[in-house]
């Protein structure tokens, strides 16, 4: 049976109802997705050697870029919030600002932002590849799960490397701070790590902590899912990889700001 | 057997199958020929399950596949071998890793039972001694041996090649139809092929079907189909052009 056809007027409406509908399937097989995924992760059979790969390639290869950037945001904070600081004759209040500022927000966050360009491109591209060479529907058809050996490692993989990944970049950033404002700026030492010691309590790191776990979910999450549907051949492979990077990051910031309004 | 009844696809509202009906018996070389964007791909990724039909049925040995999801469908799956056509290899894995993964993975052996029936599938693909390389380190030809390999390693009862010589010289694809038959007495697995290497399936096929416009138009033994007196049938066999492409 054919259906009536629709008053010229009513046309927009129509086209609003079918972008509505396209969103929520498309959030829908997203959120199935992740479900799907999680379910291998604590399923058995557990695959540990694909784990342990996806740790070295979430993780490990990403300490350099990590050292990088926590140690020159540390510095940069320890300058820039030195001379404000010493505007109002707080400069003893450094420490507990560059390390409230790194454990609470920019080590989770740009942990999450860095490791999102090095690895989370890699991981679309690379499920993109073995999408359109048939490698994924080769493991289907061998009876053998692609969410158990290529999706559930990456999850789980984000959910231990991020959280160290951050804490790393906590450690180093406050390091950083420590070279500019005491090293350089001539605070004192005792000054910047005793009013860290005060400030600075169990329930700022958790914070991060909360953060960079579930930082560690979406992106794998987002990275996986844009990689395991890639069609159109290599263009697809590029758009899909574009889109990862760019979606990560903004829910990456949305994210951030939701927890961080949650959070204590 | 596989049986196949009624078959249809559609993809936005494009019919893709209109109805496929094909038989393939137990230990039979089965050939699917038809034109590019006929549907051969899409009805070979129905049997693999990787599709699902608006209608129809799918039956191997009798029991109905079509409806089958999960864990069933992977109980289905475990019997059959699949060639793809640009072998799908885990680029990630060597050669050897790529026959041994299936062997590892799905069968419960030692690691030496897996080893010996790892070196046994490349030798008698004609690979002994090249295990050790990466997919992208062998040539075009090596690669479809492998993954003849690493489908047949499994011993399964069904092997689905999906034009397995595509992109091979004359005497590449006369070898690898070769390996494909002597493979098949020995091993004596059902074989359905989708391919359009006209005139050389004929000669290892013990039956070839043409897949034309969603349908099946005609299927039988290879001296049926070359004499066929559908037109259509007999423009593809001779490789005519078609003044309304």
């Amino acid at each position: 049976m054919t259906e009536p056809p629709i008053a010229p007027v009513l046309r927009p409406f129509e086209g609003l109802g079918r972008w509505v509908i396209a969103i929520v399937e498309s959030l829908g097989r997203f959120g199935a997705f992740f479900v799907q995924a999680l379910t291998a992760a604590v399923t058995p059979p557990f695959k540990l050697w694909p784990l342990m790969g996806r740790i070295n390639y979430i993780g490990f290869r990403s300490l350099l870029i990590i050292l990088l950037t926590g140690a020159f945001t540390g510095m940069v904070l320890g300058l820039q919030i030195f001379f404000t600081l010493s505007r109002f004759g707080s400069e003893a209040f450094l420490g507990p600002a560059v390390a409230l500022t790194i454990i609470r927000e920019l080590g989770p966050v740009l942990s999450a932002l860095m490791v999102t360009g090095r690895a989370g491109s890699a991981l679309t591209a690379e499920l993109g590849i073995m999408r359109i060479t048939e490698q994924i529907d080769a493991l289907t058809v061998m009876a053998l799960s692609p969410m158990r050996y290529l999706v559930a490692p990456s999850l789980l993989a984000g959910l231990i490397t991020f959280p160290l990944m951050t804490a790393l970049f906590d450690v180093i950033g406050i390091f950083g701070g420590y070279l500019v404002g005491v090293q350089l700026l001539g605070l004192s030492e005792g000054t910047y790590f005793g009013e860290m010691q005060n400030f600075v309590d169990m329930g700022d790191i958790m914070t991060g902590f909360w953060k960079s776990i579930s930082f560690g979910i979406l992106v794998t999450w987002v990275c996986t899912y844009k990689g395991f549907h890639v069609s159109r051949g290599a263009e697809g492979v590029a758009q899909a990889t574009t889109q990862a990077v760019v979606l990560s990051s903004v829910l990456i910031l949305v994210w951030d700001y939701f927890l961080g309004s949650v959070l204590p | 057997m596989i049986k196949v009844s009624g078959l249809r696809k559609s993809f936005r509202g494009q019919p893709v199958l209109r109805g496929v009906d094909l038989e393939v018996p137990d230990g039979s070389i089965t050939i699917i020929i038809g034109r590019s964007g006929g549907g051969k791909s899409v009805f070979l990724k129905h049997l693999l399950g990787l599709l699902h039909p608006d209608s129809g049925r799918i039956e191997v040995d009798g029991v109905d596949v079509t409806g089958l999801r999960g864990r069933a469908l992977d109980e289905v799956r475990k019997r059959y071998g699949v060639v793809f056509q640009g072998g799908a290899l885990f680029d990630s894995m060597t050669c050897q890793e790529n026959v041994a993964f299936p062997l590892r993975e799905k069968l419960r052996l030692t690691a030496a039972e897996i080893a010996r029936r790892t070196d046994a599938a490349l030798d008698q693909v004609g690979l002994a001694g090249v295990g050790d390389k990466y997919p992208e380190e062998v040539s075009g030809g090596m690669r479809k041996r492998v993954a003849i390999a690493r489908a047949l390693a499994t011993e399964p009862e069904i092997v689905f090649f999906d034009e397995p010589t595509t992109g091979l010289d004359p005497v590449l694809v006369n070898t690898i139809h070769h390996l494909i038959l002597d493979l098949h007495r020995r091993l004596r697995f059902t074989a359905l092929m989708v391919s359009h290497e006209i005139p050389e399936i004929f000669e290892i096929a013990d039956r070839v079907g043409m897949l034309h416009d969603g349908r099946i138009l005609e299927v039988g033994p290879p001296a049926t189909i070359q004499s066929s007196q559908n037109e259509t049938v007999r423009q593809f066999i001779r490789g005519e052009p078609d003044t309304r492409a």
